[in-house]
C-alpha cells in the first residue's frame, strides 16, 4: 500500500536458474532498479520476469498462487531461510520494506531429494499427497453423518486441533530441516486427527501408515533440533512431533501385542 | 428459443421438490456403476467434493486441477464462514429463512427451486465437515460456535477463525485422497482443460494440457463436471489466485454450453486497497470483521488529520446512518456502493484517498484486545504484514475489489448445461446467489452442490441416456485436439513485443472503468469498442518466450487471457442490454433518488443465457424467465 513510508530501493538478486530436473543449474545475478517497498516480493520477481520477457530471456519460474499466504503454494530460500527472514510469513506476504537498499538476496528453491526441481525455483511436493492418501483422512463417506453438536468437543482441544490443521504444505519444514524430514507435516495431520473424537476409530493405522509412506518418499530422519518449526509461516509447533511419535509408539505396542496374542 | 433454457424446476411444493425429484430420478445400481467414468475438472470445495463423493458411490472417477495439488485450490482462501440453517442459536433460523434471505440478498434474480435446495441441504454439509475432523469454532461447552454475516439477522455462519476455506478444502481434499488411495479417484494434477468434446452432443471428454511436459492428452468419459470456479480476473486486480481463469468454462461455452449473467460480478466492500502499478493481487479482509469493526469516512471532504485524532462528532458511520437495522452488515453490493459514493464525494481516506475507514477501537474497549485477537487475530496480522500498520492502533483503510462471480455457465435444476452430460458446480454456475451472493455462501453452494446435489443428478443422467464408449481416437478428439494444439502454436509464434501481464492489465483497467461497481450505457459502448482492439492487439503483439514443449507459465497464462479477452466483452454486451440495476449490476440510469439498485421485474425478471456462435460474432441472448411463487418480489431494503 502507498503507505507514507513507502520508497523505492535497489537490489541485487542471485536467482537459482535450472531449465529442468535433467540439467544442471546455476545462480545467475539480477540487478533490480526502483524496486517499491510496499511490493511484495513475488511482485518484485515479477517485475523481474517483465524485465527479462521483453528481452527476450526465460522468465524465473516460481509456483504461486493466493498470494496471501494460505494456499501454501509458494516457498523458496532467501539467504538460506525458508520464505525468507520474516517469522510466521510465506514468501508472497513477504514485502520487500524488510530489505535494505544494496541488499544482495540469494535466491533458491526447496533442496529435498523427495522434491525434486522441476524448473528454476519450483520443486514438486507430490510426495505430501501420497502421503495424506496414505491415512490422512477420516473414512466417512458423504450421507452418514449424524447432527453436529451430538458429539461435544472441549474448546481446548478443539483449539488444539485446530492448531495442528493450520499447516498449509508448503515444505518449509522439509526445506529447513538437515535431514529434509517431513516429521513436521505428517505430525501436524496426524495431531489434528488424534485430537479430535472423530480421528479415533483409525488412529493406530493412521499413523502407522503414514509414516511408512514418509518413509518411502525419501524424507529423513528427525532429530528434533526444530529448525521445522522455526520456519514454519503457520506456526506449527514441535510438539506435534512428541505427539506422533507417542502415537506411533502407541500403535507399535498395539501391534505388537497383538501379533504375541492373548499369551502374554 | 426460450425452449432451450428449460430449468426442469420439478413441480409440487417448494419445500416438497427436492424430494420428490430425488425419488423421481433414475438410480444407477452399485454394480453397474464402475462401468462409468466421470471427469470432474477443478478440485475446489465443489469440484474435490463431488469427485470424492461420486468415487465412494463407486463411479470410476477423473480428478483434474492446473494446481500441483488438489489442496492448492482457491477455495482454500475463503476466510469467514459457511452458512447454514442449522437454528442452533435459537434465534429464529430455519430452512425457510435462509432460502428468504438468499433470494432477496440475490436481488430477485436466482431460481427459488434451487435455493431451497440449497438451503435444505446446508445442515447436512456441517454435519459431513464435522465428521470429516473439520476443526470448526466451538464454545467452551463443547458445542459449535457461530456468528453473524451480512445480509442476515440471525448467526447461522460456522467457521475456523479466518480461514474456515482452507478446514473445509482440507476436509473435501481428505476426502477425495482417501478415494485416490483405493483407486477410485485417478487424480491427474497440472493439467489444464483446454477444450471439451462433444459426440452426437454429449460431453464425451476432454481435452487438457500437462503443464509439465507440454503434452496434450485426450480424456474420455459418460460425463464432464466443470468445477472451476468464477473468473473475477478479467479485472486483472482481483482477490482471485492468479491462477484463477475462465478457461474450463470458457471452452465449454464454445462448445454450446450458454453463459448466464455474465455481467453479475460481486465487488467485496473490505479489502485492502491498491498500492501500486506493479500491484498483483487484492487482499480480502473477511466480512465477519463487520461483526465488530464499524466503517467510516470524516463528516467533511478533504480531513487529512490521522483517524485518531478525529473525534467521534466529526467522522460519519455512514453504514450505520444510512441503514440502521443492518448497520456495518448490511450485504456486499450495498456496502461497496456506499464506499464509492463516499469515495466519490470527496471523502475518501488514506494517500489516495480512495479508501474508508473500518475501524475496531469501541470493539476493543468493549471486548478488549484479546478477545479480539481471538476472533480476528489472523486477519489483523495479515493487514499488518501487507500494509505495516496496526489494526489495534489506527482503523483498516478498505476498498472495495472484485471478488466472485455470480455469473456463470447456465445450469438447470439437476445441475446440467444446455450440453447434455456437461455439469457445472459451485461458483462456475450461476444458479443460486442471483445478482449479488450473501457473505458464507459461496462454501455452502460449493459443497451442497459436490456432496449433496450431484450424487443424485448425476445418476439420473447416466441411467436415462444411452452410454456409448468411443475411444479417444475418435474424430471429436482427434479434432479437438487439433484446436488446442493449432491456439498453442498462433500464441507462440506471434514473438511480438507485449507480455501477457501487460494485455491483462490493460483488460482489466477497461473492465474495472466501465463494468465495475457502477455502469452506464455510454461506458459500457466505449468498452464494447475498445476491448476487440485490445485482442488484436494480444494476437498480433504477444510475446511468449521459451517454447510449447515444457513447463511455460507465460503460455498457460495467454491462454486464460485470450479467454479474458472475449468473456469480458460478453459482460459488457450482458451489463449494457440489462436495463435495470440489480444487485452488483449497478447501472447509473437505473437508480431509486435515494442512489439505491431499481430493478424492472417487467422486463427483467429473467435469466439471460448467451450463446456462441463464433468469433468476433455478437452472442444472441436468451432468457430464462423467474417465477417468484414463496418470496414475494419487493423492493430490497436494509433500512
Amino acid at each position: 500500500m502507498a503507505g507514507s513510508n513507502s520508497k523505492k530501493i535497489n537490489i541485487t538478486l542471485k536467482v537459482w536458474r535450472q531449465k529442468s530436473a535433467k540439467e544442471a543449474g546455476q545462480f545467475m545475478t539480477y540487478e533490480m532498479k526502483e524496486v517499491s517497498t510496499d511490493a511484495s516480493f513475488l511482485e518484485a520477481l515479477d517485475q523481474l520476469n517483465e524485465k527479462l520477457i521483453t528481452k527476450g530471456e526465460d522468465p524465473v519460474t516460481f509456483d504461486h498462487d493466493c498470494r496471501e499466504g494460505i494456499c501454501g503454494t509458494c516457498g523458496f530460500m532467501i539467504n538460506g531461510n525458508a520464505h525468507g527472514p520474516q517469522k510466521s510469513t510465506t514468501v508472497c506476504q513477504l514485502h520487500m520494506r524488510t530489505f535494505s537498499d544494496g541488499e544482495t538476496l540469494t535466491i533458491e528453491p526447496w533442496r529435498a531429494q523427495a522434491f525434486p526441481v522441476i524448473k528454476d525455483l519450483m520443486v514438486d511436493r507430490s510426495a505430501f499427497d501420497r502421503i495424506i492418501s496414505s491415512g490422512g483422512f477420516v473414512s466417512v463417506d458423504t450421507g452418514n453423518a449424524q447432527d453436529a453438536n451430538c458429539l461435544p468437543v472441549s474448546k481446548p482441544e478443539a483449539d488444539a486441533a485446530f492448531e495442528s490443521a493450520a499447516c498449509i504444505g508448503c515444505g518449509a519444514c522439509v526445506a529447513s530441516c538437515k535431514n529434509a524430514s517431513a516429521m513436521l507435516f505428517v505430525s501436524a495431520k496426524v495431531s489434528h486427527l488424534a485430537l479430535l473424537p472423530q480421528g479415533q476409530v483409525e488412529r493406530n493405522e493412521r499413523v502407522d501408515r503414514m509414516v511408512a509412506q514418509m518413509d518411502e518418499e525419501g524424507f529423513g530422519a528427525c532429530s528434533t533440533t526444530g529448525a521445522c518449526t522455526a520456519a514454519c509461516p503457520k506456526d506449527i509447533s514441535l510438539s506435534n512431533i512428541a505427539k506422533l511419535n507417542r502415537e506411533l509408539l502407541f500403535s507399535t505396542l498395539l501391534r505388537r501385542e497383538a501379533a504375541e496374542g492373548d499369551g502374554v | 428459443m426460450a425452449g432451450k433454457l428449460d430449468s426442469k424446476i420439478p413441480s409440487g411444493a417448494v419445500e416438497d421438490k427436492w424430494d420428490d425429484h430425488k425419488f423421481h430420478s433414475k438410480l444407477v445400481n452399485p454394480a453397474n456403476r464402475r462401468k462409468h467414468t466421470v471427469i470432474v475438472v477443478g478440485t475446489g470445495l465443489a469440484g474435490a467434493s463431488a469427485a470424492a463423493s461420486l468415487g465412494e458411490m463407486g463411479y470410476n472417477v477423473k480428478s483434474f486441477c492446473v494446481h500441483e495439488s488438489p489442496r492448492r485450490a482457491h477455495s482454500v482462501a475463503a476466510q469467514g464462514g459457511i452458512n447454514a440453517a442449522k437454528n442452533y442459536k435459537n434465534d429464529g433460523d430455519s430452512v425457510y429463512r435462509l432460502f428468504y434471505d438468499t433470494v432477496k440478498g440475490g436481488d430477485f434474480r436466482a431460481r427459488e427451486a434451487n435455493v431451497y435446495r440449497l438451503a435444505q441441504v446446508s445442515a447436512g454439509i456441517i454435519d459431513h465437515c464435522v465428521a470429516q475432523g473439520v476443526p470448526f469454532a466451538r464454545e467452551y461447552g463443547g458445542l459449535l460456535s457461530n456468528r453473524s454475516f451480512g445480509g442476515a439477522q440471525v448467526s447461522r455462519t460456522f467457521y475456523a477463525r479466518g480461514q474456515t476455506g482452507q478446514q473445509l478444502l482440507i476436509g473435501a481434499y481428505s476426502a477425495l485422497m482417501r478415494q485416490v488411495d483405493t483407486k477410485q479417484v485417478q487424480l491427474f494434477y497440472r493439467r489444464e482443460m483446454l477444450d471439451l468434446v462433444t459426440i452426437n452432443g454429449q460431453a464425451k471428454g476432454i481435452i487438457v494440457r500437462n503443464l509439465l511436459t507440454g503434452e496434450i492428452e485426450s480424456h474420455e468419459a459418460d460425463a464432464v463436471i466443470i468445477a472451476t470456479g468464477g473468473y473475477a480476473n478479467v479485472f486483472f486486480l482481483s482477490t482471485n489466485a492468479m491462477a484463477c481463469a475462465v478457461t474450463a468454462s470458457w471452452k465449454a461455452h464454445k462448445r454450446g454450453a450458454y453463459f448466464a449473467n455474465p455481467c453479475f460480478t460481486q465487488i467485496h466492500p473490505t479489502c485492502i486497497p491498491v498500492a501500486g502499478e506493479m500491484q498483483s493481487k487484492l487482499t480480502l479482509m473477511s466480512e465477519s470483521l463487520r461483526n465488530d469493526g464499524r466503517v467510516w469516512v470524516p463528516k467533511t471532504q478533504g480531513d487529512k488529520r490521522p483517524p485518531t485524532q478525529i473525534p467521534d462528532a466529526e467522522r460519519d458511520y455512514y453504514l450505520e446512518r444510512v441503514y440502521p437495522s443492518y448497520g456495518n452488515l448490511a450485504p456486499r453490493d450495498v456496502a461497496s456502493r456506499q464506499a464509492k459514493f463516499r469515495v466519490d464525494e470527496g471523502r475518501g481516506v488514506g494517500p489516495t484517498g480512495m479508501a474508508v475507514y473500518l475501524d475496531f477501537r469501541d470493539s476493543i474497549e468493549r471486548l478488549g484486545a484479546s478477545k479480539v485477537k481471538e476472533r480476528y487475530g489472523n486477519l489483523f496480522q495479515m493487514y499488518d504484514k501487507i500494509t505495516g500498520e496496526n489494526p489495534y492502533q489506527v482503523p483498516m483503510r478498505m476498498y472495495p475489489a472484485p471478488h466472485y462471480t455470480m455469473g456463470g455457465l447456465w445450469v438447470d435444476y439437476n445441475l446440467q448445461s444446455t450440453i447434455p452430460g456437461l455439469f457445472v458446480l459451485g461458483e462456475a454456475n450461476f444458479s443460486d446467489h442471483g445478482a449479488n451472493r450473501l457473505g458464507a455462501s459461496a462454501l455452502m453452494q460449493g459443497l451442497a452442490d459436490g456432496y449433496f446435489v450431484i450424487p443424485y443428478t448425476l445418476g439420473n443422467y447416466l441411467a436415462s441416456e444411452k452410454m456409448e464408449k468411443y475411444g479417444t481416437n475418435h474424430e471429436a478428439f482427434k479434432s479437438a485436439e487439433n484446436n488446442v494444439r493449432s491456439q498453442i502454436s498462433k500464441m507462440m509464434s506471434i514473438r511480438g513485443a507485449r507480455s501477457v501481464d501487460s494485455f491483462h492489465k490493460e483488460l482489466g483497467h477497461v473492465m474495472w472503468e466501465y463494468c465495475g461497481m457502477s455502469r452506464n450505457a455510454e461506458g459500457l459502448r466505449k468498452a464494447i469498442e475498445k476491448i476487440p482492439k485490445i485482442r488484436e492487439e494480444f494476437w498480433s503483439n504477444l510475446r511468449i518466450p521459451g517454447d510449447a514443449a515444457y513447463m511455460n507459465p507465460e503460455l498457460e497464462k495467454a491462454g486464460r487471457v485470450a479467454d479474458f479477452l472475449e468473456l469480458g466483452e460478453l459482460m459488457c454486451w450482458d451489463a449494457l442490454e440489462r436495463e435495470e440495476s440489480c444487485g452488483g449490476h449497478f447501472r447509473e440510469e437505473h437508480q431509486t433518488p435515494d442512489n439505491e439498485a431499481k430493478r424492472d421485474d417487467e422486463k427483467f425478471c429473467h435469466v439471460a443465457g448467451w450463446e456462441w456462435l463464433g468469433a468476433n460474432k455478437k452472442q444472441v441472448r436468451h432468457k430464462e424467465e423467474l417465477t417468484f411463487e414463496n418470496v414475494k418480489l419487493a423492493t430490497r431494503s436494509y433500512k
